[in-house]
């Protein structure tokens, strides 16, 4: 349970920077009158605020998942099966899809409504390739063999990138309706803030990736067993 | 008057019916007194907390209970002082009971070098035992084994494995005063090794082996109870262990089979490894 | 949330809203059915947990029935008693705690206490209830499913709760797991909208230090579901894997009734690491808004201000961050690493000091107050009561080798019924007592409260403060009867037969309750706004009860914490949060009537 005990003090330590702002050593009683708000949440639009209690859910359930998976590879039984090479080309895709994301924020931003629209486009475009590559990799992984219930360590890759996947998923989702908001809008600033929503969750989910596919392709494997010295 | 008054009764009942219970653990007959001990400080310093808190309430209650003419309310939003000799009272009532809480939990799972070896093994719904045979060590075993035959999957390969001695769905028997490890082993689902009179415990694992130890202390028979869910028949998943003198229990020895018979070993015991 | 102009709302957030940004309902499916007002989907929450309740409820009677007379009642066979004791207990701690209270009470309450005119997400809020409503049908469907509702017990172990040994292990299983992973999507969207309100929807003046402990509770409360119900979310994927597709995450290799399954390497200890990192915060996610009510019914209706309050939320956020690292609690006899028993063992006992410090508080706030028993308040001090034994005996099972002997006996049951079954369940019935004038304009029936409240709270006490001496003896829990063993002397049967005739009896007091909750909304006295003198915001708006948008014209701005009973040299027992200085009436205290 390292990963997910770590996330959590990782989101402690964000709490606790929020919390030492808000006075909470002031005696309430003392001061009647008008106090204003300080600190600069309470001016953040709610959307965004909603989407960062969001993605705190998202990364704690990966972390979990990972932990999960941290435990389960101590097993007797463990055999990771081979890496499909295509995992490469989707990881340059889910990030091209996040500079896409990044690009069309800019140009609303600017008021460049075409250019955004472009980008947001090719960010789908990208993301949905991301989910096929995903898919041709399952292939892949059970063409030569691998099936999900012949060992955990498929089992796990079918599941932690199908969990991931479904995130993608909603992900594309949001990415069209918003598409479709901004080709009706007549001003493209009002739409800035649905654009870098977009943005953040699909930044968050790339890096989500790029620590499940560290994790899957065994590279956190050094860091897991240095935890695992830790805990046993 | 009479919120106060219940609350009084409360209080007080609770003590007399602790007091008077006939409902109580059972007489202990292993070497985990200590465990008993600290149960028993736990009682003291919860009840005495369970008795203030409840009767500082029922007298609060009582007296500053709404009248027509009410005397002053104190505003009071904090009181410093008090709060943190409260904190510091409490902290000390906490490491009162976790020093020996933890100090016992040293000693549980610190097994002595020179206790025997016993394994219980649990399928739904029975208890079986093996003993390891003159040479003092219990075989290999694994779930692909098992079979009609060999029940528990000891492993065919593993010479140390042949003369162990088999105990099925009879009783346990275990000689009076001498450490024992017992090492935990489960067919199927979860399960736990319960002696209500030994007071130690432990599930039984599928894939996994556990252990507790501990020192039987008075002779007698005592029911095993299953303490972990483990299907329909939970409730039904009895035994008994029969804590015996030395020479009885050498006695019960000589009369358990060996798991291969056809190995052609002499008749073990336990004191000749 | 089309529906609402996002940046809109979001800009104005801690300022004005204007009214015609709330999507207000146009006809009777949008005002009673899929309404977006938070306080209807409270209703609706809290109903439909209140209808859960009253079958978790019948269980145990049916349960309760089976102990007390053994082979009496034929159709209660092993297999049924598993199946109505898992149900009973995920039913009551999933279903119906966690949905009332946050589902519920802080639909209700966190807007109004914070002087928001509505949640920030009214669609998420809105759908976040049809969901809880699907998992509660799919969990009820799974009574008429082939095989029945699955008895593997609430805690769900593998390998155990997917094999043939265990009744509903056709699809009864299968519909639990799918049950807790559709609330579990529900609850998030909701979840986001309690927090965000919090952060974002507080009216002008109020600070995090003025809330009332009602939402500080609720709060964390939300934050701690938030993050730990995804690893539920996690073990019931996975289990569903290994149940449906053959997986072997939790499945080692073993031989069931005398066949070798497929499966293989699994661990089901860390099926339990999932499990109860989940389960324990769960507790707490049920304990803090209780703590929270709790504090504000004693306050109000001990006419006094709560004591230490800043040690409360500080006691609030240590117990809501320490409940994430002692859940292996639930584990010292499960085989897990024996090292852990001293960490766990060592960070379980440090949360009982905040938690203590929590009930020093209320009954000092007692302490020289002008104390009205009212039923609510009757209701907070039963509470003080049963969290306080319940609490009391936590410290025997967290405290590592007093748990050995303890550990799946009678005592864990009467344990955690005390703590987190009748404790936050007194604080609910409480809870409603207290805010039922605001949500319908009229008062519950007194003398059937107070009927209600006494044989509650004494029936539940006598039910199981004598269970755990059953589990000193030595009866483990799950047993279907205890039958005979030499330890267990005739008398603990007699005790097993008057645990159930008491039981019988509170259960049929619920009956008072909800007559009395239906029999009032139509001919209860009238309430006006504020029937307990109260000084939070939700007694302050200008209708009762509150429509749609909840302040009229203009939020109100807070001026002060939620605490200011009977302030020295002013005239009033009690000033509104909303309340300016220059309006506080100075002078000899006023002849203050009864509170009803």
């Amino acid at each position: 349970m390292t990963a997910a005990v770590a996330f959590l003090v990782l989101l402690a330590g964000l709490a606790g920077w929020w919390l030492s702002g808000q006075r909470l050593m002031s005696r309430p009683w003392l001061a009647a009158g008008v106090v204003e708000e300080t600190g600069s949440l309470a001016r953040m639009p709610a959307a965004k605020v909603g989407l960062g209690v969001f993605l705190a859910v998202v990364g704690i359930l990966f972390s979990l998942a990972l932990s999960a998976y941290a435990m389960r590879m101590q097993l007797a039984d463990w055999s990771a099966p081979p890496l499909p090479t295509i995992l490469w080309a989707n990881t340059l895709l889910i990030l091209l899809a996040s500079g896409g994301l990044v690009w069309a924020g800019r140009c609303v931003q600017h008021r460049q409504k075409e250019r955004a629209l472009d980008g947001l486009l090719a960010a789908f475009g990208l993301g949905a390739a991301f989910l096929g590559g995903q898919l041709i990799a399952w292939d892949e992984l059970a063409a030569s063999g691998y099936r999900l219930a012949d060992n955990a360590a498929n089992s796990f890759f079918y599941m932690l990138t199908g969990l991931h996947g479904v995130h993608i998923l909603g992900g594309l989702v949001a990415l069209v309706a918003v598409t479709a908001r901004l080709w009706h809008s007549a001003d493209a600033t009002a739409m800035r803030l649905p654009v870098e929503l977009c943005g953040l969750y699909w930044h968050f989910l790339a890096l989500v990736w790029l620590v499940l596919f560290a994790v899957i392709a065994g590279w956190a494997g050094d860091v897991l067993a240095v935890c695992r010295q830790l805990l046993s | 008057m009479h919120v106060a008054l219940a609350l009084f009764v409360i209080a007080i009942g609770s003590v007399v019916f602790h007091l008077l219970s006939p409902w109580w653990w059972t007489p202990i007959a292993s070497n985990w007194t200590y465990i008993d001990h600290t149960i028993t400080i736990t009682f003291w310093i919860t009840g005495l907390v369970f008795l203030a808190v409840v009767l500082f309430m029922a007298w609060c209650v009582w007296r500053y209970r709404h009248r027509p003419r009410q005397g002053d309310v104190l505003y009071e939003p904090e009181n410093k002082r008090l709060e943190w000799w409260l904190t510091a009272i409490t902290a000390i009532g906490v490491a009162a009971m976790l020093a020996p809480g933890l100090y016992v939990w040293s000693q549980f799972i610190t097994v002595p070098p020179d206790a025997d070896e016993v394994e219980i093994v649990a399928q739904q719904w029975q208890w079986s035992y093996r003993l390891p045979g003159p040479d003092g060590r219990l075989g290999a075993t694994a779930i692909r084994h098992v079979s009609d035959d060999n029940p528990l999957g000891l492993d065919p390969q593993d010479p140390r494995g042949a003369d162990d001695l088999m105990v099925q769905g009879g009783e346990l028997h275990l000689p009076v005063g001498r450490p024992v490890k017992a090492v935990l082993r489960s067919l199927d689902v979860l399960h736990d090794f319960y002696v209500p009179e030994f007071r130690a415990k432990m599930d039984l694992i599928p894939g996994m082996v556990t252990y507790f130890w501990l020192t039987p202390t008075r002779t007698g028979t005592f029911e095993v109870l299953c303490a972990e869910m483990c299907g329909v028949g939970h409730a039904f998943m009895r035994g008994f262990v029969v804590v015996a003198e030395e020479s009885d229990y050498r006695a019960w020895l000589e009369q358990q089979q060996p798991a291969r018979p056809a190995a052609q070993l002499r008749v073990p015991t336990m004191t000749e490894r | 949330m089309a529906d609402i102009p996002l940046d809109r709302v979001a800009e104005t957030a801690t300022t004005e809203v204007e009214d015609l940004a709330l999507r207000h309902p146009h006809g009777w499916v949008t005002r009673y059915v899929f309404s977006q007002d938070a306080k209807t989907i409270a209703i609706q929450y809290t109903a439909t947990a209140l209808a859960v309740g009253f079958v978790a409820l019948f269980l145990s009677w049916l349960m309760r029935l089976q102990l007390g007379f053994p082979g009496t009642f034929a159709f209660i066979d092993a297999a049924a008693y598993y199946q109505i004791i898992t149900m009973h207990g995920m039913m009551m701690i999933v279903y119906v705690l966690t949905a009332v209270l946050l589902g519920g009470f802080g639909n209700y309450l966190i807007p109004l206490m914070v002087g928001a005119r509505d949640m920030v997400f009214p669609f998420a809020n809105m759908l976040s209830y049809w969901f809880y409503l699907l998992a509660v049908i799919i969990l009820l469907a799974s009574f008429f499913a082939p095989g029945g509702p699955t008895g593997a017990g609430w805690t769900l172990y593998p390998p155990q709760a997917i094999l043939s040994g265990t009744p509903g292990q056709e699809s009864g299983i299968i519909l639990m797991l799918v049950s807790l992973i559709v609330f579990i999507a529900g609850f998030t969207m909701g979840g986001l909208n309690y927090v965000v309100t919090v952060l974002q929807g507080r009216t002008r003046g109020m600070t995090l230090m003025r809330m009332p402990l009602t939402v500080w509770g609720i709060f964390t409360a939300s934050v701690m579901a938030l993050l730990a119900f995804p690893a539920l979310f996690v073990a019931c994927v996975m289990l569903l894997f290994d149940k449906l597709l053959g997986t072997s995450f939790f499945m080692p290799s073993l031989v069931e009734l005398g066949s070798r399954l497929e499966y293989g390497g699994g661990s089901p200890i860390l099926f339990q690491h999932l499990f109860w990192f989940f389960g324990h915060p769960e507790v707490y996610i049920v304990a803090l808004p209780a703590f929270g009510i709790v504090s504000d019914l004693i306050a109000t209706h001990a006419r006094r201000n709560i004591f230490g309050y800043r040690m409360m939320v500080w006691a609030i956020l240590a117990i809501g961050a320490l409940s994430f690292i002692v859940w292996a609690h639930h584990m010292y006899v499960s085989g897990m690493n024996p090292w852990f028993g001293f960490f766990f063992a060592t960070t379980t006992l440090i949360i009982a000091v905040p938690t203590a410090i929590k009930v020093y508080n209320w009954i000092l706030t007692l302490w020289r107050g002008d104390i009205h028993l009212t039923v609510p308040m009757l209701f907070a001090l039963g509470f003080i009561v049963t969290f306080v034994n319940g609490g009391l005996s936590g410290l025997f099972l967290g405290n590592v080798v007093v748990d050995v002997p303890l550990s799946d006996t009678m005592f864990v049951v009467a344990h955690f019924h005390m703590v987190m079954g009748i404790a936050p369940v007194l604080v609910i019935f409480g809870a409603i007592y207290h805010w039922y004038p605001k949500v319908t304009g009229r008062m519950m029936n007194d003398a059937l409260g107070k009927l209600h409240f006494w044989v509650t709270f004494v029936g539940t006490y006598a039910i199981f403060f004598p269970m755990h001496y059953l589990g000193l003896l030595g009866v483990p829990r799950r047993y279907h009867e205890m039958g005979e063993a030499s330890f267990f002397p005739p008398s603990a049967q007699m005790l097993n037969a008057y645990i159930t005739i008491v039981a019988l009896v509170v259960g049929a007091a619920q009956l008072v309750f909800l007559f009395n909750l239906l029999w009032s909304i139509r001919h209860g006295r009238e309430a006006g706004g504020n029937p307990w003198r109260a000084t939070s915001l939700e007694w302050q708006t200008p209708q009762t009860p509150p429509p749609h948008g909840n302040w009229g014209k203009e939020r109100p701005t807070v001026y002060r914490w939620a605490y200011d009973y009977n302030v020295p040299g002013v005239a009033q027992d009690f000033i509104p949060q909303n309340m300016p200085p220059e309006a506080v009436a100075l002078g000899p205290r006023l002849a203050t009537g009864g509170v009803p």
